[in-house]
């Protein structure tokens, strides 16, 4: 007896469960029956897509928050040309299959503009299907070369390649090096992304690759062998283009084993100072280019910065800085085209893309950036030296 | 004779309604969809839920007809999207875009899997106890890394391979980089379709409930029921569960080609080709019911709607869903219930099953 009773409560409660999904779920599909048509409200629904859970969720999160603080700001600010923005954001978990399901049910929802994705293979995905609607979006970090390559989608952030040569021709213009080592995930797109145009960039300059060693997202916990080898080859300068959690493991490394070479990193690198257990004393002299530094002294980035520390408790990393940039660059995107919330995604769409190679934007991971029609930014990223456990400018 | 004729006659039966409940289930959907009624998202997931329902079928015969655990199904699957997805997209090179290159895809996809699994199970169905797992698992996450390390470019000289990167493939003028290491495919095409899906799921189902319900269906279940008396009776036991295993290891190449053509890009990532893949394909088979293959497209159908339909939870999502998967599992397994379960259907079957319970 006491079995089914068990049993009742457990089904009562997966139905009540259901029901609360149900009840939502009927909101969407009413404003479902207007998605392709003018929406009728004085809104723009503004989506957005991103791991919030799995192993990418970090750069999920990220981006959510620097969305969501900058939405608030502009709707507290008296929103776009009056209208206020309604945002929502779906999880894709990193998965481009998954990336899809998101989309579709923004769409449902009745997305008008995409800021998003956050991770380059969902990216290259969604975009296939926004350019099939003729969406707008524009993706805070999605670097991969492909992610831009349909009319409809712009990005924020530097492409892979720009990344590798931009480094390349600092590493040269400076002659920080003569010997250079390079050290990368080949299981990342981004990493081998930016690698892979360092080495091409690197056979026009003065410097010499050395030695190139590479490590997987299985194997990313010992770098003693990949070292190792750095230092038999003499490259007095390790190019470590990946994320700054891998590269505190480097750098604890290199130290215990005595090897001292100029690090030279890209944007990725950006947040190694706030690693928990990282003695910040071993990141003293790396070199990186970033287009986002959050001790930076600014007006912009020092309100960004405290919000963000005010509302999550930690210090945003360039995602979320790109995400709040994306967000303001929707905004003039939308003032420069008078465009108003009544407009089908299409419409929009439509006007934003020549919007977007008018306006200027000044922003956080950036100055004066504007766009041209192949959806990349145009701007200058910044090198930094970590000084004191604090970057500066070099 | 009448108990063996009785008995074939559910057999059928039960073959019988797995299918029309395709059937009618793709009949339902696509008037649905037809009508305007479904969202984008029911739409998008129709594909998906074929893919699923067909990985889940397949690993049902290997571990739940031929009694052997895999772990690395998604493997397989892995195996089979890839070597369709670089035919496919050298055809698109090619100029070619066509239903038959899809229908020589999925042939190429099956073969390629089933051969993987073939190899595979050559050494280690020999064995006895857990050895299936054990490499099926490492084998798994091999695949995944070796393809993340793959550049495959095409020129008008003829394809080029590295694994170093794709500047080393030094491809002449007009020529494309099918795979780009870890970020894959790109600019695939996409041939996968609701029909098509429906169509492959319903030809897996067939086959399988023939295949289950013959000669060679009834060895393999006698041999995992027990080794020792199926082996005195002159079968041969580990070519018997080979055969199992390799046309499970092919319908899950089937089901990584649709995968691979339903999307634009596809990447060896750990979420769709990883050991979580796996064990998610395993879930379905568990809670479907070992052997049992209409259970297990339910319980892929729901296992793979539910995570969507909880995005109403927004960060709780995963959350919600791991409490309601394991509370399903506790009611779909648990023997008590399964007691009540039965008691309650035999009452709703009262008229049929009355003789029974007038003999007890």
């Amino acid at each position: 007896m006491k079995k089914i009773l068990s049993f009742f409560v457990g089904i009562s409660l997966i139905v009540s469960l259901a029901a609360c999904g149900g009840a939502g779920n009927t909101q969407t599909a009413s404003s479902n029956s207007s998605s392709g048509a003018a929406s009728g409200t004085s809104t723009y629904k503004i989506g957005g897509i991103g791991p919030i859970t799995g192993g990418a969720a970090i750069y999920g999160q990220a981006v959510q928050r620097g969305i969501q603080i900058a939405v608030d700001e502009i709707n507290a600010n008296g929103g776009i040309n009056g209208s206020k923005i309604e945002f929502r954001f779906e999880d894709d978990e990193h998965d481009a299959e998954k990336a899809v399901n998101a989309y579709n049910v923004l769409k449902g929802w009745g997305m008008q503009i995409l800021i998003g994705t956050v991770t380059s293979s969902p990216c290259i995905q969604v975009a296939a299907e926004t350019s099939a609607d003729n969406l707008f979006q524009i993706t805070p970090s999605g670097s991969a070369v492909e992610c831009v390559e349909n009319d409809t989608v712009f990005r924020v952030c530097f492409s892979d390649p720009d990344q590798g040569a931009a480094s390349a021709k600092y590493i040269n213009d400076k002659k920080l090096a003569t010997k250079v080592g390079v050290i990368y995930d080949s299981s990342d797109v981004y990493s081998t992304g930016v690698r892979e145009k360092f080495a091409e960039e690197a056979k026009k300059c003065d410097f010499e690759i050395v030695e190139t060693t590479e490590f997987t997202a299985d194997t990313k916990t010992d770098f003693t062998t990949q070292l190792q080898k750095l230092k038999s080859a003499g490259a007095e300068l390790v190019f470590m283009p990946f994320y700054y959690s891998e590269a505190a493991i480097v750098l604890t490394q290199a130290n215990t084993m005595d090897y001292k070479p100029i690090f030279f990193g890209v944007d990725g690198l950006d947040g190694i100072l706030t690693v928990e257990n990282f003695d910040i004393k071993l990141a003293e002299d790396v070199m990186l280019l970033t287009p986002f530094i959050a001790d930076s002294d600014d007006q912009l980035t020092k309100n960004f910065v405290n919000t963000y520390k005010r509302l999550y408790k930690e210090v945003p990393n360039q995602f979320a800085a790109d995400a709040y940039d994306a967000a303001y660059i929707v905004k003039a995107a939308l003032e420069d085209a008078g465009a108003n919330p009544n407009m089908s995604y299409s419409e929009l769409c439509d006007v934003l893309k020549e919007s977007m190679l008018n306006i200027k934007v000044n922003g956080l991971t950036g100055e004066n950036m504007t766009w041209n029609e192949s959806g990349e930014p145009n701007k200058d990223p910044k090198a930094v030296i970590i000084k004191n456990g604090a970057y500066v400018g070099a | 004779m009448e108990q063996i004729r009785n008995i074939k006659n559910k057999q059928f039966i039960y073959s019988l309604s797995t299918a029309l409940m395709v059937i009618v289930g793709y009949a339902i959907m696509q008037s649905v969809i037809n009508a305007n009624l479904a969202s984008p998202l029911i739409k998008g997931l129709m594909v998906p839920l074929c893919i699923y329902s067909i990985l889940a079928i397949s690993l049902n015969l290997v571990v739940g007809i031929s009694g052997e655990l895999s772990l690395g199904h998604a493997g397989f699957m892995c195996i089979g999207a890839f070597a369709s997805c670089i035919f496919t997209r050298y055809m698109k090179w090619l100029g070619n875009e066509s239903l038959l290159i899809f229908i020589i895809a999925i042939l190429i996809g099956a073969v390629a899997a089933g051969l993987a699994g073939f190899l595979i199970g050559i050494p280690v169905l020999r064995l006895r106890g857990d050895y299936l797992a054990i490499v099926t698992l490492a084998f798994g996450e091999i695949i995944k890394n070796v393809i993340n390390a793959i550049y495959l470019g095409v020129d008008s000289t003829g394809f080029k391979f590295s694994m170093k990167d794709s500047l080393d493939l030094n491809l002449g003028e007009g020529g494309i980089v099918i795979i780009k290491g870890a970020q894959g495919i790109t600019n695939a095409p996409r041939y996968s379709t609701f029909l098509i899906g429906a169509i492959i799921l319903l030809i897996c189902v067939v086959i399988l409930n023939n295949f289950i319900n013959s000669y060679y269906g009834r060895n393999i279940m006698a041999i995992r029921d027990n080794r020792i008396a199926a082996e005195s009776i002159g079968l041969n036991a580990s070519r018997y569960k080979l055969l199992a295993f390799t046309i499970g290891s092919a319908m899950a190449g089937v089901a990584g080609v649709l995968y691979a053509h339903n999307l634009n890009t596809l990447a060896a990532l750990p979420k769709n080709f990883g050991y979580n893949m796996s064990i998610t394909i395993l879930v379905f088979v568990v809670l479907g019911g070992m052997g049992n293959i209409r259970g297990s497209i339910i319980s892929a159908v729901i296992l793979t709607v539910l995570p969507e339909f909880l995005r109403e939870f927004s960060n709780y999502r995963m959350l919600v869903y791991s409490i309601l998967l394991v509370t399903l599992m506790i009611f779909s397994n648990a023997p008590a219930l399964k007691d009540f379960r039965e008691n309650l259907l035999s009452k709703i079957n009262f008229g049929k099953n009355k003789k029974l319970i007038n003999k007890e």
